[in-house]
């Protein structure tokens, strides 16, 4: 199934913006919109932004309004520094089961359902093995509130799947993102000069560039792949490796015995070290990212690749940082910007207005025969300027499509012109 | 944002030649090896291994337990392998003995992955130091991934723990083989069992008892009274006594022509495990017999 018009929930999140950027430059997508409870945090040209608190009666409405075949559910919170545990869980758990119903029932338009999960699904424990596969499960249940929200949201969409057998659904296994743009408890931890570690442990970690995050669900957009899918970049690094490469010097001051009061402790001290985070820091995970390279996705960054990079913004960081420069979205502006007739297609939007003509005004597609593709925004000089370059056949195609369409008058004497001349 | 305008072309780079990508064999897709790193993705380092190997191995395998190899070419230069031995000693010697005479001796040497109790992922210290050196929890994902997917050697002590704590009395007496998982992992690659008997080790590091009180208040799996541990201190328990080590590489036993899906059988998969296990006691104690002297072999 090809995907046409996209909903993206959880547009303001660092990945829903990126998505919707990567889409928009595609004019195969006749329609892109985001929903969320905040205005989208990066510039979209034609991305529609609705404000929405996920009620699944709301996201229904629009999902049927526009016939969004496709839905993008980027909402997932998968790092505690973001949200107090309570509203995480609202948001994971609860607001998942809405966007579901709301994408569910027989006359439903939506045709595939794009999930972005995360291995906390797995977890991280002592009886792990080295590399999680899809079709593994976790070892012992999970305990820790944001894993337990991951796994509860990742059943009601296992049984969305079992309900709607039609519809293809992905479900994205994210590991540890990493990137100058990301904002988790890693990068917190790794900004600093002297970073606190548990003593006696070196676990392995893996990560996944911002790029790759966002590249992955645009593949799974792309493409159709049914089930789930790990997605972390190549290569595994142990924990000192990443703190050499970035330049820092662990401390093992978390003890292995009462590390929950020793990070306690160091909340207080201003540094939050969430307890997904702690199991990470002492068992470590890795995940096996064959299947989805499998379906032809290429990471663009290894493991040691992203940690460098964040290595490379880390220094630069202190000259980039602007005041107030930052993108923000003005409700006004953008309605102006997309809906009135005074605005002018700007020069790398033509390809991408041609597309939202209404279809049957003609210009949809290009010419056939015709050297250029917006043909129809060409004036009449232009467009005998460029006859020279055709032949025979070319010339009485290009008459034939001038005449059910613009049927210039300029432009079909100078064919005939032309023809007569050959002839 | 603070990196500039994003791009906003696409992010997902294609690859016009991937018409059929479900059916590619997911073991051309293992990351490369970047060049750069020093530690491998299983967290083997080769700064720490080759340290360990210059202070401790050389000396150990040429000076201190004069090891002795027989039937190195019993273990194949390519493809995967999974080696099983005997275990012994309070704190083995016997994996990295068998390790360093792969290195030493064969014509094409390999790295060897050992398989270890997935306590030690979780005991401070050993959980730093133990991967470095080529140790595995012993996970079967782990063994049919090292075996089938990477092709490597890997040595499982099928005794486990109760090979290693097991009293100076009981020396060279196989404890039972566990659930032969071993001979399943082994199967589903497709891969030789290469049985292993190592004779030595039991005499090197002798234990007359355990303290229970102490492996309770520490959390060991067991806490031994060795010649030397615990009055020495803990790096005591390196202090092996000089014994002469000799290790025999048997002919390897096939996996790959027991029919199909073998490893769903399960008496078939014990049976082959008890028949292995028969071999490294025979070889023992035919060893044993020859034996002149405990100390110069």
């Amino acid at each position: 199934m090809t995907s046409r018009r996209v909903l993206i929930t959880g547009l303001s999140t660092y990945w829903g913006g990126r998505l919707a950027q990567a889409l928009e430059a595609d004019p195969r997508f006749e329609a892109i919109i985001g929903v969320d409870k905040t205005p989208p945090k990066v510039e979209l040209q034609r991305t529609e932004f609705v404000r929405v608190v996920d009620q699944h009666s709301l996201i229904r409405r629009i999902v049927e309004a526009a016939e969004i075949d496709t839905v993008v559910d980027t909402r997932l919170v998968v790092d505690s520094i973001v949200t107090a545990p309570r509203l995480a869980h609202e948001n994971n758990v609860i607001g998942t089961m809405n966007i579901l119903a709301a994408c569910a029932g027989s006359d439903s338009p939506v045709r595939k359902v794009v999930f972005k999960s995360s291995a906390h699904f797995y977890g991280a424990q002592q009886d792990d093995p080295a590399y999680f596969t899809e079709d593994m499960d976790r070892p012992h249940p999970a305990r820790i509130p944001l894993e337990r929200d991951v796994v509860e949201a990742e059943a009601a969409v296992r049984d969305f799947a079992e309900r709607q057998p039609a519809a293809t659904v992905t479900v994205l296994r994210y590991a540890n993102g990493l990137g100058p743009a990301l904002r988790t408890s890693h990068t917190t931890l790794f900004d600093r000069g002297l970073v606190p570690v548990l003593l006696g442990f070196d676990p392995r970690y893996q990560f996944v560039h911002e790029d790759d995050i966002a590249g992955c669900l645009e593949h799974a957009v792309r493409n159709d792949l049914d089930g789930v899918y790990n997605c972390a970049a190549d290569g595994v690094l142990v924990l000192s490796e990443v703190l050499d490469l970035l330049g820092k010097r662990a401390v093992p001051i978390l003890p292995p015995l009462g590390t929950g009061l020793a990070a306690g402790a160091l909340r207080r001290a201003g540094l939050h070290i969430p307890p997904e985070m702690l199991n990470q820091l002492r068992f470590g995970r890795a995940l096996d990212n064959r299947k989805l390279k499998a379906t032809g996705y290429r990471y663009r960054f290894t493991t040691r690749e992203t940690v460098v990079k964040l290595r490379e913004h880390q220094r630069v960081a202190p000259l980039l940082r602007r005041s107030g420069e930052s993108y923000r979205y003005e409700e006004e502006v953008e309605e102006f910007l997309r809906y009135s007739p005074s605005v002018r297609p700007l020069e790398r939007d033509a390809g991408r207005r041609l597309v939202n003509v209404p279809a049957g005004q003609g210009g949809a597609a290009p010419a056939p025969g015709s050297p250029v593709t917006a043909y129809a925004d060409l004036r009449d000089e232009e467009v005998v300027a460029l006859l020279a370059s055709l032949d025979g056949d070319d010339l009485r195609d290009l008459r034939d499509h001038e005449r059910s369409n613009a049927g210039r008058k300029g432009v079909l004497e100078a064919i005939d012109r032309i023809l007569d001349g050959q002839a | 944002m603070d990196e500039g305008p994003p791009s906003h072309k696409s992010l997902v780079q294609r690859e016009p030649e991937d018409d059929a990508p479900a059916t590619r064999d997911l073991r051309d897709l293992l990351p490369g090896i970047e060049p750069e790193r020093q530690v491998n993705d299983w967290g083997r380092s080769e700064r720490v291994e080759g340290f360990m190997d210059r202070v401790l191995y050389d000396f150990y395998y040429h000076l201190w337990f004069r090891c002795e190899v027989e039937g190195i070419e019993n273990v194949p230069a390519d493809g995967g392998a999974l080696l099983v031995s005997n275990h012994s000693g309070a704190l083995p010697p016997d994996g990295p003995m068998i390790g360093k005479a792969i290195k030493e001796e064969h014509d094409r040497p390999r790295p060897l992955y050992m398989t270890v109790e997935h306590f030690f992922k979780g005991y401070p210290g050993f959980s730093m130091l133990l991967p470095k050196i080529g140790c595995v929890p012993a996970h079967p994902a782990n063994v049919q991934r090292l075996l089938a997917d990477e092709r490597q050697l890997v040595l499982v002590f099928p005794e486990g723990r109760k090979g290693s704590e097991k009293l100076y009395r009981d020396r060279y007496r196989l404890q039972r083989f566990g659930r032969a998982g071993f001979v399943a992992a082994a199967m589903r690659a497709g891969v030789p069992i290469v049985p292993v008997a190592l004779m030595g080790a039991e005499e090197a590091a002798p234990i007359f008892g355990h303290i229970s009180l102490l492996k309770r208040l520490t959390g060991l799996i067991y806490f031994p009274i060795t010649p030397t541990f615990p009055h020495g201190g803990p790096l005591a328990m390196l202090g092996y006594l000089p014994a002469k080590f000799k290790i025999r590489f048997l002919p390897p036993v096939r996996t790959d022509d027991l029919g199909e899906e073998p490893w769903q059988d399960r008496s078939l998969v014990q049976t082959v495990a008890q028949d292995i296990r028969a071999s490294i006691q025979e070889e023992l104690v035919d060893m044993v017999a020859a034996r002149k002297s405990v100390w110069l072999g």
